[in-house]
């Protein structure tokens, strides 16, 4: 195997991992959304991560089979094997994506974090030398902006809503604000396949996505959390407790009955 | 492609007429070469190549799609089926042909109108005064409209 290829399939694994966990975090929703609308959005929204998360497992499938070579002794993976049948420590998506659903402006909150950040990383990741790579972020990046239409909306209502709304909506960015920074930061292999165009600088994304994030919240009548404390990990596999428990719900068949298919 | 034989594009030919049958699972009055689904269609020696590309990334018709072709093919008599999915370049409402839009209207669903450009008309009653009732609508693909003048709700294919 070779070592490039190794940092494709981490870097193509954990954009997968951050798609997945929050797909399934999202429709959690389903069936118990504020109104039928919203019901309808959050599974499509969470749809659209899930269908982003089988392109990059794919991927990671394929550029793992390849490596294999004519080895037959060992066994062709799926996109579905990475999905369902890692543990925690093996699952690199950041923290923020893992964290529970909380009330529906806690959801919107992060999602629009998720999303504003989203818009910068694909449309940079479009540029990649890796044309799968640049494929699936062409892919992403219209229902990215689409995503962001509809959770900056959010923001804005719930922040310039009702006291309740304005309250809840800013004890969430609060409480969110710590997770933000890991979205930031660059992993080895990321740092390793920018030297061949393939992966994005995120470190240099932060600006632009601050001052969207800035300008929102200024027009919701909300306060931008300070940086006072952050917590990162999620890309080397160091986990908040909440993502065991995405995954035993996640996982439950294919641990339960091995090899099960429709 | 080699220059093909008359003989093979005529097999080609025919094949997208055969193709042209399978519609949208979601919304059975269009097909899914007048959605832009259908990209391309190749013979690469007794093996058709079909190269169909998502609408959105987690769109479930997609494998049902797929099926169909597979399934339409063989009872054909094309024996060996290759179904190519492509992200790249990823699919825009442009594509959608202009007889598919007309279907996609006369079935209830309002088609995609640029972005910017007048209110999304109402395809019961066709008035323009017309409001956004959510981004999300009964699929990934469309968005939740209500019309003020004949106050029934609608969806919109929307645009991207």
């Amino acid at each position: 195997m070779t070592n490039s290829n190794n940092d494709l399939i981490d870097y193509v694994t954990g954009l997968g991992d951050d798609s997945l966990i929050l797909g399934q975090r999202i429709a959690e929703w389903c069936s118990k959304a504020p109104f039928l609308e919203e019901d309808l959005a959050l599974t499509n929204v969470a749809l659209d991560f899930l269908g982003r998360a089988q392109m990059f497992y794919n991927y990671a499938a394929e550029l793992h089979n390849a490596d294999l070579g004519t080895d037959k002794s060992v066994d062709r993976i799926t996109a579905d094997d990475i999905a369902y049948l890692r543990d925690a420590r093996e699952y690199k998506n950041t923290l923020i994506h893992e964290l529970p659903i909380g009330d529906f402006a806690y959801t919107m909150a992060r999602q629009f974090l998720i999303d504003s950040f989203g818009v910068q990383f694909m449309t940079e990741l479009v540029k990649s030398s890796d044309k799968t790579v640049s494929g699936i972020a062409a892919k992403a990046i219209k229902e990215c902006r689409y995503h962001l239409r509809r959770s900056n909306d959010w923001v804005l209502r719930l922040g310039d809503g009702t006291q309740e709304s304005h309250e809840r909506i800013q004890t969430a960015f609060n409480q969110l604000w710590g997770y933000t920074s890991e979205l930031f930061e660059m992993t080895a292999s990321e740092t390793a396949l920018l030297t061949v165009n393939i992966s994005v600088d995120t470190t240099v994304l932060r600006d632009a996505w601050l001052k969207q994030v800035s300008d929102t919240l200024k027009q919701a009548t909300l306060e931008l959390p300070k940086d006072e404390w952050q917590i990162n990990g999620g890309r080397a596999g160091i986990h908040t407790e909440h993502l065991g428990q995405v995954l035993s719900e996640l996982q439950y068949l294919q641990r339960a009955y091995p090899g099960l298919s429709w | 492609m080699n220059t093909p034989t008359p003989n093979l594009e005529s097999d080609v030919d025919r094949l997208w007429s055969l193709l042209e049958q399978i519609t949208d699972p979601e919304i059975p009055v269009i097909s899914i070469r007048e959605l832009g689904i259908l990209r391309d269609i190749r013979l690469e020696g007794d093996t058709v190549a079909v190269v169909i590309t998502p609408t959105y990334s987690g769109c479930p018709a997609m494998r049902e799609i797929r099926q169909d072709i597979s399934k339409l093919l063989s009872t054909a008599g094309f024996e060996k089926v290759l179904v190519e999915t492509q992200l790249s370049p990823a699919w825009t409402t442009d594509w959608i042909t202009p007889a598919g839009a007309k279907k996609l209207h006369d079935y209830g669903i309002a088609p995609p109108q640029p972005r910017g450009q007048a209110n999304i008309r109402c395809p019961l009653c066709s008035s323009d005064n017309t409001k956004l009732i959510s981004e999300f609508g009964s699929t990934a693909c469309k968005a939740l409209y209500q019309c003020n003048a004949c106050l029934e709700p609608f969806d919109y294919f929307k645009c991207i």
